[in-house]
């Protein structure tokens, strides 16, 4: 059926428009596999790289023990087991070596209870280790997230203000970096936690704060004052570069809304980098904290940290080397994986190096 | 050298110079800020006696004109004050009785980090994806992973404690021995990782080619081309490593019992001495700031390919 149109340029329908697909055009149609957003590929890129897998998987495993084992675990971590209320200090219980038991616990063992081992002993205190390790590990973890957190917010801000106004409010806050940046982070670390856990002290008394401890919080204003210049420095440059991107550019040109650019121009391209940083920021973190807590300004006692843990299991070197080994284990494990995780992310998630 | 690259080591030589006193004005403010002053943590003090030790110390003086003073005095005199703690001694003795043993240490540390890591980041290109390369850069992943007082630490139980090679005390006979390992093994690991990718990088340029091309002899490509071009990048890192060894040598020498100037800021820090700690800190820091500046004005006279913004 067919029928010539009378006038080329006429309003007449064209009937061939009007017949129905065969079964090949309808092939065409049809979506082989679903289309890929730039998250999936990269997750996609990051599943291929065995090594950031089984690293995120530790982490995160790690992670889940460190928050659930302690509620049912039959120790608390701050829990003298030779103290009983009304009796005598217990001695027996300090020092335990892995797998033994306490003098009560033997004779209650004897009339045929089932007592919870102490899977890694106990420290000088009478304190369950194992309990102690996992602790420490939520406590080092919680710090490092939550400082990454920290840094990523106050870099996000000031980076893209800097970016964004430029001139003289971008030329300001440049030389603050610029200055912040060259001062040795780790001595100014020391400086505002020995000075600040002393400051804070009656300030936060009776608050909800106090739980934490003062050299907790003084760490997390440390990161808070410190370490978001690098953070800023490059959102800062991210948001410069991308700005004058001929895409943006073209988008520009074909009328797309600034809403438009920014949702699915800038933000794709920055938060990449956005998020590999923050990653890396974790370990580094873990590192500064477990640094300060080995000596002496970390978390306040009884709390543990992995750093604090290995700072108190120096003394008693010789007799009981395990309870270095433990901490020192797993932070270099957690470290260890971070950092590799991180790698695997940049790997996946920076389109730039995928060429 | 151009007045370009002039005008570049003089911003920052001013940006030096502008941290070094950030840092003095930062530690001086930060310190007075302590709640009841330095002389609170002293066992019932009576107040005519503190009023007495705060006149001795010119602390009753208005804060700005005690600020001006300390500066002056740093800058002037080299005076910190003397130290709260150590009775009769000024803060600059302990600061250089300590740097005496730390700078001996931390010299020493940083040439076989240099060492040691061209050598091995070199044979790791050479070699790459060999099973040798594989080792290499599996052990440094390891050591760059692991905090500096764990590693400490970990020296010390293996070949201290559990196989007693070396003596725990840094202060016995060849004491000095794991100290050192301890402080050199994070350069020497970030050294060769660094140098092996400069290298892979140096060796896949034109003028290696042309050179093979026209024949050279493979160790004259090796010695007089790949290496020399390849070790650019690993002079920028003297700076930060000089910074490493510092931050490095508190737990080091807390660990091994060194007398050096880490452990006199440690303790410091644990009996509050304020003097101290501000004289260490700044004593410290000055130290790194002027290291990188000095890493960074070589590396452009070095490299003029290097823009100099």
């Amino acid at each position: 059926m067919k029928m010539e149109k009378k006038f080329p340029h006429g309003f007449h329908l064209n009937v061939n428009d009007f017949i129905p697909a065969t079964a090949e055009e309808k092939a065409y149609m049809v979506q082989m596999r679903p289309s890929s957003t730039f998250f999936k590929d990269g997750l996609k890129r990051l599943l291929k790289n065995k090594v950031a897998t089984i690293s995120f998987i530790l982490v995160v495993l790690i992670a889940l023990t460190s928050i659930i084992l302690p509620m049912f675990w039959p120790y608390a971590y701050d829990a003298q087991l030779g103290i009983t209320p009304g009796k005598p200090v217990d001695a027996s219980y300090n020092n335990l070596a892995p797998f033994q038991y306490g003098a009560t616990e033997m004779k209650r063992m004897e009339a045929g209870e089932e007592i919870f081992p102490h899977i890694f002993g106990t420290d000088s205190a009478g304190r369950d280790y194992f309990i102690r390790v996992v602790y420490g590990t939520r406590i080092s973890l919680g710090v490092g997230f939550f400082a990454s957190i920290i840094v990523l917010i106050i870099g996000l801000t000031v980076g893209s203000i800097a970016g964004y106004c430029g001139g003289k409010i971008d030329m300001l806050i440049m030389r603050i970096v610029d200055i912040i940046y060259s001062l040795p982070d780790t001595l100014m670390v020391i400086l505002l936690a020995s000075v600040l856990s002393v400051s804070l002290e009656p300030i936060i008394a009776g608050t909800v704060l106090e739980k934490l401890g003062t050299n907790m919080i003084s760490l997390f204003i440390v990161f808070a004052v410190l370490y978001w210049v690098s953070m800023a420095r490059l959102i800062r440059g991210q948001i410069l570069s991308l700005r004058e991107q001929e895409y943006v550019l073209a988008a520009q040109a074909t009328g797309a809304s600034g809403k438009w650019i920014i949702t699915k121009h800038l933000i794709p391209n920055c938060i990449s980098v956005i998020i590999i940083s923050t990653a890396l920021q974790i370990p580094s973190a873990i590192f500064t904290e477990s640094y300060l807590s080995f000596l002496g300004l970390g978390v306040n006692a009884p709390m543990p940290s992995l750093g604090s843990l290995a700072s108190e299991a120096l003394n008693g070197l010789t007799s009981y080397p395990h309870r270095l080994a433990i901490p020192a284990v797993v932070i270099s494990l957690i470290v260890l994986s971070l950092n590799l995780f991180g790698d695997g992310l940049r790997d996946a998630f920076d389109p730039k190096l995928n060429s | 050298m151009n007045s370009k690259s002039m005008l570049y080591i003089l911003k920052r030589v001013l940006l030096a110079i502008l941290t070094v006193w950030v840092v003095i004005t930062v530690t001086f403010f930060v310190m007075r800020a302590v709640p009841g002053g330095p002389f609170l943590s002293e066992k019932a003090v009576s107040e005519a006696a503190i009023a007495a030790l705060e006149a001795k110390y010119g602390m009753d003086k208005p804060l700005f004109e005690q600020y001006l003073t300390y500066l002056t005095d740093i800058v002037t005199k080299l005076d910190f004050g003397p130290s709260l703690k150590q009775r009769g001694r000024d803060v600059i003795d302990v600061i250089t009785d300590g740097l005496k043993v730390s700078a001996k240490l931390g010299v020493v540390a940083a040439i076989c980090a240099a060492i040691t890591g061209i050598v091995l980041g070199a044979t790791a290109a050479l070699r790459r994806n060999k099973i040798i390369d594989k080792i290499i850069m599996i052990v440094t992943t390891a050591f760059v992973s692991m905090p500096s007082f764990i590693m400490g630490s970990l020296l010390l139980l293996t070949l201290a404690v559990k196989f007693p090679i070396f003596p725990a005390n840094g202060n016995a006979e060849g004491g000095l021995v794991l100290p050192i390992i301890t402080l050199a093994l994070y350069p020497t690991a970030y050294i060769t990782r660094l140098t092996r990718s400069s290298m892979l990088d140096v060796l896949g340029q034109d003028y290696i080619r042309t050179a093979k091309a026209k024949g050279v002899a493979g160790f004259r490509i090796i010695f007089g081309h790949a290496l020399k071009n390849s070790l650019i990048p690993v002079l920028t890192y003297f700076g930060p490593m000089l910074a490493y060894i510092v931050t490095g040598s508190l737990v080091m020498e807390k660990i091994f019992a060194v007398p050096g100037i880490g452990r006199a800021f440690v303790n410091s820090i644990t009996s509050r001495d304020y003097p101290l700690i501000m004289g260490t800190t700044i004593v410290l820091a000055t130290l790194i700031v002027i290291m990188n500046l000095i890493t960074d004005i070589l590396y452009k006279v070095v490299d003029p390919r290097i823009n100099l913004e």
